[in-house]
């Protein structure tokens, strides 16, 4: 591994790791069965350096912002690293949200390049928010067909500068990038992420789960995600590893791609992980009888045997079957953006493949806690990291309280939004909104949140407020949008819920008519930012001088009332 | 070939079978994810089961945000 501590950015870190690993196999693409890329860090190399000296004969240079908006796959990581080589800030987005979502988060991050794939420009192309992102003045689009209308884009293919790039330096302060952790509707949140905050973070976290020339990481979690960033690119590019992108993530093709590539690590959501032990649970109860006697007899020994730590030789003698199905090589399955069910980390645990569960924000530079396997413990989010000062805030006498971090990896603040920064950055301490406590052992358990959001077992952070838009003009006094939790507090961080608090006019009904129209409002959001039932109040929304509604008073109102009987399904 | 109607009753029919609905039970213009209450990764599974019977391939961006049976036939209908 590259030693960071000698590098000032992202940048600077990546060049060297071309020349230092130039044989070693850097990246694989596949689409369904069919291999379509293998690239040595070399040959990398020379597919980044011709679009970095394009960009900077296109004036893109130190400080600039460019943003990329594409699935996992190898131009992703090009086309990062040759924005870092040209000194500039990268803006990655998700590309699942609409085009609407992208041009407003586009125009927010001020980015003047956008990289984007033919299927998704030829939505966003069509969209009305382009004209509102005039910032955006060069998009390069990949893999267009031949007879494609570009609407103004420039084929990445062809965009290739000849000659030399010229490096550009940053400083540790610097931005590297920009990451939206949410904020789609109402307030955008830009987390300005420095090149320190990346290189911290990768030395924190490849301590515990590290990487080397052999290791093959399959990237699934969208690349924009700050975790297959950092497990995903930068981390094992650091380190000489090869990241294995798939095209297609239909289950069939994942499971096949674990003995056809002999992954060492992935990262999934909880969902997808609890789907994997779904689909193996079957299988097992699919055994005849005397076969799954022995199994499980198997399963039994080696959770006695890996009580106290890992034992990956052991279990795969023992749990032979089970290995080969994920090529015999899997040391840890990383899981984020979500909070895992202990029962499901225990599963795999008990079959020998170690889950990474942790706990991380965007906002703090991914991981915060990790399990550290020693032991492993299913009921934690693990310990704090190297450099990760824990802290928490206002306990109750049961420990419980807000958890707080102070670390070199937490970001610099919100872009353009020095208020909510303020409020989110106390004294140097990140305040997260999530609710926990340090045990004896020093783990951390968490119990619920303090905020107004959900997160979903996709991994989805969503604010109330970003999709109250959609129910804009309903014909009722009054809305608003609440995450459940947030009203009636559950110490659970599983099976949240949004719902819409109405209060309709004087001698008003909830009639029929509405609750169609309601739903069919929200049948316009994605599934997963669907509001789950309707709560009634009879009375005002308090609001503020400038009639904001105070939704923290509203919901101590609404505590009152008993949430079984409260909520009416849609 | 098909058309657009045949392709639509085909993708209902299988999706009740793969799901174990009564035939007849799903409409053109049902949201998936809420009639059948799956998740974006149940539909990935429908999605190769749909492929493997007409023929197609359906990248995965095809098919980003699409909810409803009929817009699904409409997709898998452009590359039949």
């Amino acid at each position: 591994m590259l030693d960071l501590s000698k590098y000032q950015s992202v940048g600077e870190a990546l060049k060297d790791a071309l020349d230092q690993f130039a044989n070693e196999v850097c990246l694989i693409e596949t689409d369904r069965e069919r291999e379509k890329e293998r690239l040595t860090y070399h040959e990398f190399k020379n597919r980044a350096h011709p679009l970095a000296k394009a960009l900077q004969e296109a004036s893109f240079g130190a400080g600039d912002r460019a943003s990329i908006i594409m699935t996992n796959q190898s131009k992703w990581l090009i086309s990062a690293y040759a924005i870092f080589f040209c000194g500039g800030v990268l803006v990655p987005l998700d590309y699942k949200l609409t085009p609407e979502e992208q041009w407003q988060l586009l125009k927010h991050s001020g980015a003047t390049v956008l990289i984007t794939e033919y299927p998704i420009w030829r939505q966003l192309s069509g969209s009305v928010g382009r004209a509102a992102a005039t910032n955006v003045r060069l998009v390069l689009v990949t893999e267009a067909p031949v007879s494609a209308d570009l609407s103004g884009a420039q084929r990445w293919e062809e965009f290739r500068g000849s000659g030399e790039p010229v490096f550009v330096a940053r400083k540790r302060s610097d931005t590297a990038s920009i990451v939206y952790s949410s904020g789609t509707g109402g307030r955008p949140k830009g987390c300005m992420m420095t090149h320190e905050n990346y290189l911290e973070q990768c030395v924190a976290l490849t301590s515990i789960y590290p990487f080397w020339p052999d290791v093959r990481y399959m990237s699934i979690l969208p690349t924009n995600h700050a975790i297959d960033f950092m497990v995903g690119f930068f981390g094992p590019f650091t380190c000489g590893a090869a990241v294995v992108h798939l095209r297609t993530l239909r289950p069939e093709y994942v499971r096949e791609a674990f003995p056809k590539y002999k992954i060492t690590y992935v990262s999934l959501v909880p969902l997808v992980l609890k789907n994997l032990q779904k689909g193996l649970q079957a299988r097992f109860d699919a055994l005849p009888r005397a076969k799954q006697k022995i199994f499980n007899a198997l399963v039994a020994l080696n959770r006695a045997l890996t009580k106290s730590r890992p034992r990956p030789g052991i279990s795969r003698r023992l749990l032979t079957q089970v290995h080969d199905a994920f090529g015999g090589e899997l040391r840890a399955i990383i899981v984020g953006g979500a909070f895992s069910e202990p029962q499901t980390l225990q599963f795999f645990y008990d079959l020998g493949i170690p889950v990474a569960n942790g706990y991380g924000l965007t906002e703090a530079g991914t991981a915060i806690t990790v399990n550290d396997l020693k032991p492993f413990r299913a009921d934690t989010v693990g310990k704090p990291l190297p450099g990760m000062e824990l802290r928490i805030v206002n306990p109750a006498s049961d420990g419980v309280g807000e958890v707080s971090v102070r670390s070199k990896t937490v970001m610099a603040g919100y872009l353009n939004d020095p208020e909510l920064t303020a409020e989110t950055i106390v004294d140097g301490w990140l305040m997260t909104g999530d609710l926990g406590r340090i045990d004896e052992t020093g783990n951390l358990q968490l119990f619920g949140r303090k905020k107004n959001m959900i997160v979903t077992e996709e991994g989805k952070n969503i604010y109330p407020e970003d999709i109250e838009t959609v129910f804009e003009s309903l014909p009722v006094k009054e809305f608003c949008v609440f995450a459940a939790n947030y009203i009636w507090p559950k110490r659970s961080m599983t099976g949240e819920q949004l719902v819409l608090v109405i209060h309709l006019d004087p001698g008003q009904e909830y009639a029929e008519e509405l609750r169609r129209d309601i739903n069919s409002r929200n049948n316009r959001l994605l599934n997963y930012k669907r509001v789950h039932g309707v709560v009634l109040l009879d009375e005002d929304f308090p609001r503020t001088a400038s009639l904001k509604i105070r939704r923290n008073v509203l919901a101590e109102r609404l505590a009152k009332v008993d949430t079984a009987s409260a909520i009416l399904p849609l | 070939m098909r058309t657009l109607e045949q392709t639509t009753q085909e993708v209902l029919d299988l999706a009740a079978k793969h799901f174990q609905l009564p035939a007849g039970s799903l409409s053109p213009g049902d949201d998936f994810f809420k009639k059948l209450g799956i998740d974006s990764l149940q539909t990935l599974e429908m999605l190769s089961r749909l492929e493997n019977h007409f023929g197609v391939e359906l990248p995965d961006y095809e098919v980003q945000g699409v909810s409803d049976f009929k817009t699904l036939a409409e997709r898998i209908q452009s590359r039949l």
